[in-house]
């Protein structure tokens, strides 16, 4: 890998970066999968939002269109928006049930 | 040469964090790791000329959304460990890690082969005489003026949203008074 890059002239390619933003957002996804805590589960969606907008930023790049930064832009006030919602959700789960709150006891939010 | 330094370094602690925020038990050392990672893709952001962006993403993602998580690990003390043994699902673990082998494998080979771009340049160049952010700013605001107006329809939603969310319930009330 090290001996690949470092023959390797000029910038880094769009490949490489999709590769990275592949990576991550697989480390995201595998973590909501994994994980129970319902915090660590929307920091692992934080993860995934993130590898979408690299994937975003290098397709701008890659085509010279300012669009794709303009559509990092948006997801980001999205990103931000969702964070506030969800971690209002979560905090009225873990009213409901001081211990052991996982991502199963959203079910007592009903009614 | 140097920007694929500067781009090993970046992914490097972007790749390193989300293990991180895998891997940790704490969820403060999570959300630390979180911040790490976030820091790797504004580097990567910078490298790629979209410096308003990786400003941004420093601000508001590191400086704001992560303090609001800390935020709410302080206040609901979830920092403990949440009492849970053993796993609910059998096997859900192992097949968890066999859908995210093959969902790696399968987007790295989309992002290796050559896939149909459409055509460049349609929103506007990227690259100019004009910074990224006078750039970024007029595309804003001339093409995409409508659904950054809309946006603060978004924002207040959430507020209100989070507001109507975070209230004490009023069966809760009554049962502390009684």
């Amino acid at each position: 890998m090290t001996a690949v890059v470092l023959s390797a002239v000029g910038r880094p390619t769009t490949a490489a970066y999709l590769s990275v933003s592949a990576v991550l957002f697989t480390l995201g996804a595998v973590g909501i999968l994994l994980k129970r805590n319902v915090l660590v589960m929307f920091m692992c969606v934080e993860l995934m939002l993130n590898a979408a907008n690299l994937a975003l930023v290098t397709f701008a790049r890659s085509l010279n269109d300012i669009g794709g930064q303009v559509a990092v832009f948006f997801s980001m006030v999205v990103a931000a928006a969702e964070v506030v919602v969800g971690l209002g959700i979560i905090v009225s789960i873990f009213r409901r049930r001081k211990i052991g709150a996982t991502a199963d006891s959203a079910s007592l939010l009903k009614g | 040469m140097v920007d694929w330094i500067v781009f090993i370094v970046g992914s490097l602690m972007a790749l390193v964090g989300a293990i991180g925020v895998l891997t940790m038990k704490n969820p403060v050392h999570a959300a630390l790791s979180l911040v790490q990672t976030l820091f790797g893709v504004a580097v990567l952001f910078v490298a790629q000329g979209a410096h308003f962006l990786a400003a941004v993403q420093v601000i508001v993602y590191a400086g704001a959304i992560v303090v609001l998580f800390l935020f709410v690990i302080m206040l609901l003390g979830v920092d403990r460990n949440d009492g849970l043994s053993g796993e609910p699902l059998k096997g859900q673990r192992i097949a968890a890690g066999l859908v995210g082998a093959i969902a790696l494998a399968e987007l790295i080979l989309i992002s290796r082969v050559n896939f149909v771009l459409g055509k460049a340049s349609t929103a506007g160049v990227a690259t100019g005489p004009e910074s990224n952010v006078q750039t970024l700013s007029k595309s804003l605001f001339t093409r995409y003026l409508f659904a950054f107006e809309i946006t603060s329809v978004l924002l207040v939603i959430a507020v209100v949203g989070a507001v109507m969310l975070t209230r004490k319930p009023k069966a809760l009330d009554e049962g502390i008074a009684a």
